[in-house]
């Protein structure tokens, strides 16, 4: 079976893709513990409830970059392909 | 047909921005995308939305109905987000930052009427972002003298030991990135999972993709909008710093 460089870089790229969406499991820790540290603020206080909730859903937004990074070199790896 | 605008039309795995027609100018091929007619779009719209308001509000009645009401929830809520995060500095800003939410809102939400979403174009959030670059900077200067910008950009060691300056100067340049970033990958990260199940569950996709784009478009949509303008806001309010004029 004969495997050009090109297939060979390709191949690895869908490695490497793979490998750099594994940046989504910082974020996905991090909104968990946002989430688990909100709903016990909203259990010690009820009232703040609006409060607490739109402050967690903006830090984890702010969290979630990280990961989207993993994601967007992923895509670059699979569909721009900069190193064929 | 593969030059679709309409994502939900095509069979294949589709998420790229294709190019319409293309134009010569100085030598080089320019092309006009999807993207080009999907924020020409998304800009009819919000001049519509623009005229019709000013025109309800010509006759504006005291107790308002109908049109005016929805105009006036809308001015209402902008101002009021606005005012809550820049306190009394943030009135000159309210113009600006509701003009980008607007904007950002629509282009997101785009994605549920069928368009590709304007937003998951980097060529559309890196303007966007360098716009709030801008505006930070114009108003660090405005409010500063050079002395305290050089003591705040070596800040944790005392101003005559720049050795913190690089880092400090790489943390202002990476601001418009990460803003632009963000907005592009969570907008083409919706994008790309909604056209996967439209492609490849082209069989079985009826009805509850719906949920899908609830999420996807409204719900992640309105938070990112919402984290993009709230950034700029509390970056400009840094860039003011304390002083009351």
């Amino acid at each position: 079976m004969n495997i050009s460089g090109t297939d060979l870089i390709l191949a690895c790229s869908a490695i490497g893709a793979g490998l750099a969406v594994i940046a989504g499991i910082g974020p996905g820790i991090g909104q968990g513990i946002a989430a688990g540290h909100a709903a016990a603020a909203v259990g010690r206080n009820p009232g703040a409830k609006s409060d607490i909730t739109s402050t967690m859903l903006l830090g984890q937004a702010v969290a979630e970059t990280t990961g989207l990074y993993g994601l967007l070199v992923a895509i670059l790896l699979l569909f721009v392909k900069p190193l064929v | 047909m593969r030059s679709s605008i309409l994502l939900a039309t095509s069979t294949e795995v589709d998420i790229e921005v294709h190019g319409l027609f293309s134009y010569e100018l100085f030598g080089h091929t320019f092309w006009i995308t999807t993207t080009h007619v999907c924020v020409l779009i998304v800009m009819l719209i919000l001049l519509g939305f623009a005229i019709a308001a000013n025109r309800a509000m010509k006759h504006a009645s005291q107790v308002p109905t109908g049109f005016q009401n929805v105009v006036e929830l809308i001015v209402e809520m902008l101002d009021k987000m606005v005012h809550g995060v820049m306190g009394k500095k943030g009135e000159r800003f309210a113009n600006y930052i509701g003009t980008v939410f607007l904007f950002i809102l629509l282009s997101n939400i785009s994605g549920l009427f069928g368009l590709r979403p304007p937003t998951a174009d980097y060529g559309v959030t890196l303007p966007l972002a360098l716009m709030s670059f801008c505006i930070i900077h114009f108003c660090q200067f405005k409010h500063n003298s050079l002395k305290e910008i050089w003591v705040d950009m070596c800040s944790p060691l005392p101003p005559w030991l720049p050795l913190w300056l690089p880092i400090n100067l790489i943390g202002e340049i990476a601001v418009p990135i990460s803003l632009s970033l963000r907005l592009f990958a969570n907008i083409l990260s919706g994008t790309i999972i909604m056209a996967l199940i439209y492609a490849l569950l082209s069989k079985f996709a009826y009805f509850w993709p719906g949920a899908l784009h609830a999420y996807f478009d409204i719900f992640s949509g309105c938070i990112q909008t919402y984290v993009f303008c709230m950034l700029t806001m509390t970056y400009i309010t840094n860039a003011i710093g304390d002083k009351e004029e």
